[in-house]
């Protein structure tokens, strides 16, 4: 039997969610128009008013904003209230480049607490749960979003924080949690390092993970299913929409389902912008519908997944969105090739290994070099060298296949490769360096 | 008989074999026999020592570490003496993956450590030659 968090708005039907998306949007364009002047400029550049949009299908008339707008506007220049409304501000990572900052006024943070708290009752969560939120607390939505969540849900939320593993393990343990959120990375980690201390998968009480904030496999899913014994549900989010939650998985784990009446969800050809039909696969577009201090209308961004209406097994309506392809963000170009990380942890998977990984790209002699450190587990390890050599060889034929371009693979021993406590560092590309 | 040699599996980086030995000399294990491996990537040092559990142990959180059979035989410490038993193996088409060669402290006598794709035939081939092959205990005792 599942359960809402907020049944009426959750199962309504597409008239009702049409109806509410259509209302908001006229209001929030208008609000946007009036009070963030860098938006405004965009819209009248495009010579579009306001009372040109009139529905949810007006949308594609307004212009779009990307990271570089937001870059550009930093840090008020996308503010949609005065600075006495907000009551908090969150910002990027900055991995790929300056930050961005988001503020929030009481409302948008409630809207992003139901938001997150939907997720968590959509992975079985409850009132009578232990829910340890192990994302970082901080700047990061990670934490503050799922605290938040838990909360509204009525679980008895640990407050942990990312890293400190071994408390982890001890508060987990000791205090019965049956809810875990973090990242898949994170999570891979604590399953590992359980294991190492004798702890099977089901001496702890976990029953759910709640994991986002980096792309992630379905290999990496059913490996962390495995060693944490519980059921893994993906939670999708940015920090310049709220963060986690704008979009979660149900019991089916089959998608996402974006919370349209918060958000409004197109599938963009990247290239052209144009709008794509449902089922295509493309850049994700969202545009906010009542967020007050950070409205950000037509956001690209850069996630390439597909929408799907089709009726879900959990009875939720809105609509799902699938596990994003890679974010442009994390895509690597080598020697003219799109290459994901997620890609290479698919073949890791596939052939046994563990997720530990380390990708480092370069450029020698004007031609790009990608290797892929990959730990042995101690039973792979073999004293003679030429198998060692083997299995090299065989992972760079499979990741050949996979990629279409050929990595150099070299194992190293188990640990030595950094884990991550937030967000993992896969990549290392050397060739910034140089430029 | 065969005698159990440890492996562990390295970074190829500075610092990483004296990281081992050093494991090794701090739970007191003496090292009988050595041997490194080294490859672009990686280097698998192999040991013979006074006490593998113990070896093992303090290695385990520097690399991954293998247990293997190995054959350690005794050789005249003459000329020809190390050739007559590769002949014996190749004759009968074993195949070494690598071998080192060490002195036995007490004894002074010459030994060659085989790891070979057939250990148990290896052995009983070697022994019906009248070539004598060391066991666990002879290690230790050594």
């Amino acid at each position: 039997m599942p359960h809402y968090y907020q049944p009426e708005i959750e199962t309504a039907s597409r008239e009702e969610i049409l109806a509410i998306q259509n209302e908001k949007i006229v209001k929030q364009v208008k609000h946007v128009y009036e009070n963030v002047k860098y938006y405004r400029d965009l819209m009248d550049a495009k010579g579009v008013k306001p009372e040109d949009i009139q529905s949810v299908d007006d949308i594609k008339k307004l212009p779009f904003l990307s990271k570089a707008d937001l870059r550009e506007a930093y840090p008020y220049g996308l503010l949609g209230t005065d600075l006495k409304n907000c009551v908090r501000i969150h910002s990027t990572s900055g991995t790929t480049g300056k930050r961005v900052v988001a503020f929030y006024t009481q409302h948008d943070v409630d809207i992003w607490n139901d938001c997150c708290a939907r997720a968590i009752v959509a992975a079985g969560g409850n009132s009578g749960d232990v829910c340890q939120v192990a994302y970082g607390y901080g700047l990061f939505t990670g934490g503050f979003g799922l605290h938040g969540g838990s909360e509204k849900v009525g679980c008895l939320t640990l407050p942990m924080s990312s890293g400190n593993t071994e408390r982890q393990i001890q508060f987990m343990m000791d205090l019965g949690a049956t809810i875990i959120c973090c990242t898949p990375s994170y999570a891979a980690y604590i399953g590992e390092t359980l294991a190492e201390q004798g702890y099977k998968p089901e001496d702890n009480k976990l029953k759910a993970g709640i994991f986002g904030a980096e792309p992630w496999t379905e290999e990496m899913r059913r490996s962390i299913e495995k060693s944490l014994g519980i059921k893994a549900y993906d939670i999708y989010g940015l920090t310049e929409t709220s963060g986690p939650g704008v979009a979660f998985e149900c019991c089916a784990q089959s998608g996402m389902h974006i919370n349209e009446d918060h958000f409004y969800a197109e599938i963009i050809d990247p290239d052209t912008g144009e709008v794509l039909p449902e089922g295509s696969k493309g850049e994700l577009v969202f545009t906010s519908l009542d967020k007050e201090a950070f409205p950000l209308l037509r956001y690209r961004t850069r996630d390439i997944c597909v929408l799907s209406h089709e009726k879900c097994a959990c009875g939720r309506t809105h609509v799902k969105m699938s596990k994003p392809m890679g974010r442009s963000d994390d895509m690597m170009i080598i020697r003219g090739v799109n290459v994901f990380p997620s890609q290479i942890e698919t073949v890791l998977l596939n052939e046994g290994y563990t997720p530990n990984y380390q990708i480092i790209v370069d450029r020698v002699n004007n031609s790009d070099t990608l290797d892929v450190n990959v730990e042995l587990l101690p039973e792979q390890f073999s004293d003679i060298v030429a198998e060692n050599q083997k299995k090299e060889r065989a992972l760079e034929i499979a990741m050949r296949t996979m990629l279409g371009i050929g990595p150099r693979v070299h194992l190293v021993p188990p640990h030595s490769i950094v884990r991550s406590e937030g967000k993992a560092v896969r990549v290392i590309d050397k060739r910034k360096l140089h430029d | 008989m065969a005698i159990q040699q440890i492996s562990v599996f390295l970074e190829n980086k500075e610092g990483k074999l004296a990281e081992a030995i050093k494991a090794i000399s701090g739970a007191n294990v003496n090292i009988r026999a050595l041997c490194v491996a080294d490859t672009r990537d990686f280097g698998i040092l192999r040991l013979i020592t006074s006490n593998n559990a113990d070896a093992k142990a303090a290695l385990s959180d520097t690399g991954a570490v293998l247990a293997t059979d190995v054959i350690a035989a005794k050789m005249d410490d003459t000329a020809g003496a190390l050739s007559r038993i590769l002949d014996i193996l190749a004759e009968a088409q074993i195949n070494i993956e690598y071998m080192y060669a060490f002195t036995g402290a007490a004894d002074l006598g010459a030994y060659v450590v085989l790891r070979v794709n057939n250990t148990p035939a290896a052995e009983a081939i070697l022994k019906a030659a009248g070539i004598s092959t060391l066991c666990d205990d002879d290690v230790k005792a050594m």
